[in-house]
């Protein structure tokens, strides 16, 4: 065979994986949304859930998953980006990093209902924090932290060796060439990785079932004193996600319209993500336009 | 004019077990370009970037000797890296615009430095683009981002970054070959326009470079410094055989 047949039969296979991946994906989604689309209206998006009658939204749910996702992100970002500033641009490869990378990357592959149970055990038994919001946003953060700062560190390898030599050359200090010039220019990619992790942390349930919990008390959206315990902003109360929802309804559900439910759970979920990755992608390209006015 | 600014005694470098510099003693006076020549890998760059400490950043790198900048040593334990790049900057040979517009790379060493002031900024910008010859082709787009440049004016553009805060030194390293020729032939332009303000050493491949804007011209070779001298004397009547076969382009 000689090398353009080669080329045109290689090309067409590629086509053909990359074809089957974007129907497997559309096929998915469109499941997803032709069932769950019709189920949603105001009243499932914004009313309490209900354990046994028809009608039960998945307001409080879909609350506590954003809630969650905030105080998971508020936690783990700045550690996930000063752990990668140190491994990329300060620490000399030696055995303590290479130990270091090697953990990062043994708890990244760590299912979640292990790093779950372990919440349970350590942050909800030991630590007597209980079902709780905060519980479970620790779990995530262990949860997070290693992929966060894998995929912040790749995007500070993404800036050229020349630039930082360049923030030097001109007597900016090691910290200074990190936080004004390298930041900068890879805040786009750093972006990337936080909406990929947002969508796993968002869409994470094995986690948050032993530490987050699985009930939904009511809320009161007219308190917004954290201390209260009906309060929404309240850290110490349980908290069921909608994924957690998702899989409750359908492992023990006994509502009547459990099915429905879950449809528009999921399609909400799904929803939900994808508005959060246009919108952090719009925001990351001000932030960038602002940074760096290319 | 004689009033030696930089020295180097006996400084060896080594990359772990290997010596790439092999005691160089090379003094260089206040104003005026050095070129340094010799074949690839005979330490000139390596030897370029001891002078601002540019070395610190590799790891395993060991390096013995003093080096004097107005008689302050650079290697002493209390020196001030930060301080050290203030006063001795450097062009690189891939130009390094930062991901800035042009305006914010010329003073973002200044804005870092404190300084607040429009109008001074405003002066700084205009004045290091018009030393690095590149005002006219930038003035009016001074808020468009660097990188949108050519890559000469790219190079200009980090010349005048340097030039802004104000180093007494500046060191290039092979600044021209990554352009094409009439990119090269304005950065050399604006070196020599350059030459009597600044103390500029610089690393080159170019033998017609060296010769075109050199006032004195070092011959490197296998981590040795093999001579230095006026760069007539250099190219016209070489002292060493050496210098004379790399000249004529018997090797290298």
């Amino acid at each position: 065979m000689d090398t353009k047949k080669q080329n045109k039969l290689a090309i067409g296979a590629l086509y053909g994986i990359a074809g089957l991946v974007v129907l497997i994906l559309l096929a998915l989604l469109g499941y997803i949304l032709a069932s769950g689309l019709p189920q949603l209206s105001w009243h499932f998006l914004t009313a309490p859930a209900k354990a046994f009658l028809k009608g039960g939204g998945v307001g409080v749910q879909l609350f506590n998953s954003f809630y969650l996702l905030i105080l998971a992100m508020a936690i783990s970002f700045p550690i996930a980006l000063g752990a990668a500033i140190y491994l990329y641009e300060y620490a000399r490869d030696n055995w303590v990093t290479t130990t270091i990378r090697t953990a990062i990357e043994i708890l990244s592959s760590l299912p979640s209902v292990v790093v779950g149970l372990f919440g349970f055990l350590f942050f909800v038994v030991k630590l007597r924090l209980g079902f709780s919001i905060l519980s479970g946003a620790f779990a995530l953060t262990f949860f997070n932290l290693p992929l966060l700062t894998r995929s912040i560190e790749d995007s500070l390898r993404t800036i050229d060796l020349e630039q930082r030599e360049g923030g030097l050359a001109l007597g900016l200090s090691r910290w200074e060439t990190v936080t004004r010039v390298i930041l900068p220019a890879a805040v786009p990619s750093i972006l990337t990785g936080v909406i990929l992790s947002a969508g796993r942390v968002f869409g994470e349930a094995a986690a948050l079932i032993y530490t987050a919990g699985q009930s939904a008390p009511a809320l009161n959206f007219a308190d917004w004193n954290p201390f209260n315990i009906s309060s929404p902003l309240n850290p110490m109360r349980p908290a069921e996600t909608l994924a957690v929802h998702i899989w409750k309804i359908n492992s023990e559900g006994i509502m009547p319209d459990a099915k429905a439910i879950s449809s528009g759970s999921s399609a909400v979920l799904i929803i939900a993500i994808l508005l959060f990755n246009f919108a952090a992608r719009y925001v990351g390209k001000r932030l960038y336009k602002r940074l760096t006015s290319a | 004019m004689s009033e030696e600014i930089l020295t180097t005694q006996d400084l060896h470098l080594y990359y772990g077990e290997k010596e790439a510099l092999k005691g160089i003693n090379l003094n260089f006076d206040a104003k005026g370009i050095t070129a340094l020549i010799g074949p690839s890998g005979c330490g000139k760059s390596t030897y370029l970037r001891t002078l601002n400490r540019m070395n610190d950043l590799i790891p395993n790198v060991t390096i013995t000797g003093t080096i004097k900048f107005k008689g302050e040593n650079l290697y002493a334990p209390n020196a001030d890296t930060v301080e050290i790049r203030k006063e001795i900057g450097m062009v690189f040979q891939q130009p390094n615009p930062f991901p800035f517009s042009i305006y914010d790379n010329v003073i973002y060493g200044l804005r870092i430095a404190g300084e607040k002031d429009k109008e001074k900024l405003d002066a700084v910008v205009e004045k290091s683009l018009r030393q690095a010859a590149v005002w006219d082709e930038v003035k009016d787009h001074l808020h468009e981002s660097a990188l949108a440049l050519s890559g000469g004016q790219q190079q200009r553009v980090c010349i005048a970054r340097v030039l802004a805060v104000s180093p007494e030194i500046i060191l290039l390293d092979e600044p021209t070959s990554a352009l094409d020729p009439v990119s090269s032939s304005q950065i050399e332009a604006t070196l020599l326009n350059l030459r009597h303000d600044y103390t500029i050493i610089i690393v080159t491949h170019n033998l017609q470079q060296a010769s075109r804007i050199a006032d004195r011209t070092a011959f490197f070779m296998n981590g040795e410094l093999v001579e230095v001298d006026q760069t007539k004397n250099i190219f016209m009547n070489p002292a060493k055989k050496q210098t004379e076969d790399y000249i004529s382009g018997r090797f290298g």
